[in-house]
């Protein structure tokens, strides 16, 4: 299938990208990897008359650190990401989580930032950022602001970000040492069904945890009451209590039936991979 | 009528300076089936999850099926076409032939550059990463197991061709 007709800008700099969505508001989309606004724009789900490709701004897909956080321009791909030293160094669980995203050619063409902005409830990134405690950096006409990438997602392609804003970089604080993470997703499509994030860091008694769902809710679920009861226990009983109260706050989700699965499928899943994500932490 | 500009890009097809006039909202399989008429490229599911239509685009694989040709201009593409040389098939293809690692033939396009590219950076792949390098490509005849003999036969051959070197 083919787009609606449309003219497209290939702006160098963020000036004129900013300059262009003034001009033409509602009638604009920016485009990154195009792996998910392509396919909307094929099925004429969605119909622009302009179209603003961002992939010659510079420096929009470097990955830093800076001021102890790693730094991930919104046009880094998935592949770079899973590349990446950086990434592999620091973040060794969303190097891995970024290699298992689709399929290698979403990989090599889809962006974080895109996978972001576009928020479509199953993608890999959003629990596992939102567990790291990443932040957003986006940028308007008017200046910057930063947004913790909890509050970024409202639902299903839904997100703060203004019409006239882009998202410049996720920053994602970097872990103590001794601090773990783990990622599991499951689907039988491309994308999970569902996922959760764990990550586990040395407390000044047991470790101080953080659980989060994704891809079976309509956004990312913080699992606080699952943290409750494990934060500050050692190893083998925070095992044991992830295993004996995890199916009692999992019950208490919004879990959403989809074309994934049903409600009580998910909730399995979830169930399931909470324990092996919290395991996964502890080894 | 038409008030959205057409425009021409210049890129790299199968090592030679091509250029081509289209529209914006052109896709990368159109302009290569339509326009330059190399058909080897295959559509199929049209939404990235088949791998029909793979081509590489400076060495790596993508969908061209959910790509604007735009993107293109200063890249180099490599399709189907370009793979054998001078009347010599490539390794990849000899391997397909000898192992049987086709049938219907219509995925085989998609998945001889997958492998191109799986093989460039894996030069001696394991078999668990043949499986996840290829999961996105679908065979609806050969159930696997011949592709995954073809590929684990060439990546032994690349390690003994690097261990003599």
């Amino acid at each position: 299938m083919l787009p609606a007709r449309f003219e497209l800008h290939r702006p160098e700099s963020l000036a004129e990208v900013f300059d262009l969505i003034e001009t033409h508001g509602d009638d604009a989309t920016v485009l990154a990897g195009g792996t998910e606004l392509l396919i909307t724009l094929k099925t004429r789900v969605l119909r622009y008359d302009h179209v603003i490709d961002l992939k010659r701004v510079p420096g929009l897909s470097e990955v830093v650190l800076k001021d102890g956080f790693l730094s991930i321009g919104a046009l880094a791909t998935h592949h770079q990401l899973a590349n990446h030293p950086l990434v592999l160094e620091h973040f060794p669980v969303y190097a891995r989580l970024s290699e298992h995203v689709a399929n290698i050619r979403v990989r090599v063409a889809g962006t974080l930032g895109g996978n972001l902005c576009f928020a479509e409830s199953h993608a890999d990134p959003p629990a596992m950022l939102c567990a790291l405690g990443a932040r957003l950096r986006l940028a308007s006409k008017d200046g910057e602001r930063y947004l913790p990438m909890e509050d970024f997602i409202i639902d299903e392609f839904m997100t703060e970000r203004g019409d006239d804003e882009l998202l410049l970089a996720v920053e994602i604080p970097l872990l103590p040492t001794g601090a773990r993470a783990a990622y599991h997703g499951f689907g039988h499509l491309e994308r999970p069904a569902a996922s959760v994030a764990a990550v586990a860091l040395p407390a000044a008694k047991g470790w101080e945890w953080r659980f989060w769902v994704g891809a079976a809710c309509g956004r990312p679920t913080r699992m606080e009451a699952l943290e409750q009861a494990v934060n500050g226990l050692d190893a083998e009983a925070a095992l044991a209590q992830v295993a004996e109260q995890v199916a009692a706050v999992v019950e208490q989700l919004d879990v959403h039936d989809d074309i994934h699965g049903g409600e009580d499928y998910k909730r399995h899943l979830i169930t399931v991979m909470a324990q092996r994500a919290a395991k996964e932490c502890m080894q | 009528m038409n008030e959205f500009p057409m425009m021409t890009i210049a890129f790299e097809l199968n090592g030679k300076q091509t250029s081509v006039d289209i529209e914006p909202r052109e896709l990368l399989i159109d302009v290569l089936r339509d326009h330059l008429d190399l058909t080897g490229t295959k559509r199929s599911c049209d939404v990235e999850v088949c791998g029909a239509c793979t081509v590489l685009v400076d060495g790596l694989p993508i969908s061209s099926c959910t790509t604007l040709a735009a993107d293109m201009d200063g890249r180099k593409v490599l399709t189907i076409e370009g793979v054998a040389k001078d009347g010599q098939l490539d390794p990849i293809q000899q391997a397909f032939i000898t192992h049987g690692a086709l049938q219907c033939g219509f995925c085989t396009a998609g998945m001889v550059l997958a492998v191109k590219s799986l093989l460039a950076l894996h030069p001696a792949p394991d078999e668990e990463t043949v499986r996840h390098y290829l999961h996105g490509n679908v065979c609806r005849c050969t159930g696997y197991v011949k592709i995954i003999e073809a590929v684990m036969d060439l990546g032994q051959m690349q390690a003994t061709q690097l261990e003599r070197n």
